[in-house]
């Protein structure tokens, strides 16, 4: 019983700690320790979740969630008998359906991004130019402006002729070293189960708000991976500049407007806030690593 | 001797350019390439035939090929996959910074404009 409870809290206590991490603002000084916090609330949540349910369900073998589904699986039959067991049986099925759930959801995301990358990958080939004046670059004729990174296990980076034209040659060298620390820390996957689990839970409030805070942050660590090699401000007037050319995005009816998160990135290039202290920065990821390693521990122990 | 993937663009570049579907040995002679066989041809032009960018028919004892879509056709699937229009939110890119507009995009001119007088 105390195993199912201990999970059952931790899991309460990752989706708290993911609504309050939403409206935090020290992420914004130390965009890559609070990534790093988001994925292990995230991964600790699936797991606790799961685990809490099964660790009730499992509790009559008295070995924790793993051996017990393993001696569950062995024999075949579910070892309880009793009347009051239905809601045992319930939390065994509703445990094994959410752990279900939340594999094929990340595994079909997976599938489409791939699929999605090498539908791109291939129109490039065909349509994308190399330009001198951008080494390394794949430039497609297309007046409006866009830069972003196809990731990959060789990623490119794309830009169009709009963005060439827009951007001084400052303002460009800014935009591809942002682009770079996107292809340089894989920023791809850290967004990949966020992204995954929105579209599976579009409704739910506190994922969308993580998909977004965690897709501000990719962009703010790769912002400030870009001005160590280049003029921060150069970096502001790119963003500016992108933010006001070209086709505005459909808004999602209630998510963070796309103005505001420009502005909060350009402040913070313009403007930088004293960084979070390093021994704040290493008791979240002590923290992080504690909570990451907590559910697989808990589904080992027998409760 | 060309990349696969640079032979692939002067191919489809040239069958874009052409209104009428061409045969291998066609395409082949307008090929900047002189020294290039013609069996390389035909297989670059079947492998786009395979991945769906062009259309092939049969004419006598041999193919005739054209693209299956306009290049502009291509470049706004690119675009608009790139300036995330296609409304999956998906996380297949990841993109330097989005546009908005209306009220938004008027406080974006003008911390720009502060910013250029700086």
């Amino acid at each position: 019983m105390i195993g199912a409870a201990v999970l059952a809290a931790l899991a309460t206590a990752c989706a708290v700690g993911a609504w309050w991490l939403t409206s935090a603002r020290w992420t914004w000084r130390a965009p890559r320790t609070a990534i790093l916090l988001w994925q292990s609330l995230g991964v600790t949540w699936g797991l606790a979740s799961t685990g809490a349910l099964l660790a009730y369900a499992l509790e009559p073998y008295r070995r924790g969630v793993v051996h017990g589904l393993l001696a569950l699986l062995i024999t075949l039959e579910y070892g309880v008998h009793e009347p009051h067991d239905v809601v045992r049986l319930t939390s065994l099925v509703a445990g094994l359906a959410l752990l279900a759930v939340l594999v094929a959801v990340l595994l079909t995301a997976g599938m489409q991004t791939l699929r999605a990358r090498r539908r791109h990958r291939l129109l490039l080939t065909l349509i994308a130019r190399d330009e001198p004046a951008v080494p390394g670059v794949r430039v497609v004729g297309y007046p409006g402006a866009a830069a972003y990174c196809l990731p990959g296990l060789k990623s490119q980076v794309v830009i169009s002729d709009g963005t060439l034209s827009l951007l001084s040659p400052d303002e460009l060298d800014a935009v591809l070293a942002h682009e770079a620390a996107h292809v340089r820390y894989r920023h791809d996957l850290v967004l990949l189960p966020f992204a995954a689990l929105r579209h599976a839970l579009p409704w739910s409030r506190v994922v969308r708000d993580a998909q977004e805070s965690v897709s501000l942050l990719v962009e703010m660590a790769a912002d400030d991976r870009a001005r160590r090699q280049c003029s921060p401000k150069r970096l502001a007037t790119a963003l500016l500049r992108f933010g006001t050319a070209g086709v505005p995005a459909p808004q999602g009816a209630l998510g963070v407007s796309p103005g505001a998160n420009v502005m909060a990135r350009v402040n913070r290039l313009v403007q930088p806030a004293v960084e979070l202290p390093a021994h704040h920065k290493l008791l979240i990821v002590t923290g992080s690593v504690v909570l990451t390693a907590s559910a697989p521990l808990l589904w080992l122990i027998p409760g | 001797m060309k990349g696969l993937g640079e032979l692939e663009r002067s191919i489809m570049d040239i069958l874009w350019a052409e209104n009428a579907p061409l045969t291998a040995r066609e395409v082949g002679r307008m090929i900047e390439d002189r020294d290039l066989a013609p069996t390389t041809v035909m297989t670059v032009l079947d492998r786009l035939s395979r991945k769906g960018f062009l259309n092939r028919t049969r004419d006598g004892r041999a193919w005739r090929y054209q693209p299956a879509a306009s290049r502009d056709a291509y470049v706004a699937e690119l675009m608009l996959e790139a300036l995330d229009l296609t409304g999956d939110r998906d996380a297949a890119l990841t993109r330097f910074a989005q546009a908005v507009s209306g009220s938004e995009a008027e406080i974006l001119r003008k911390a720009l404009t502060e910013l250029e007088e700086e």
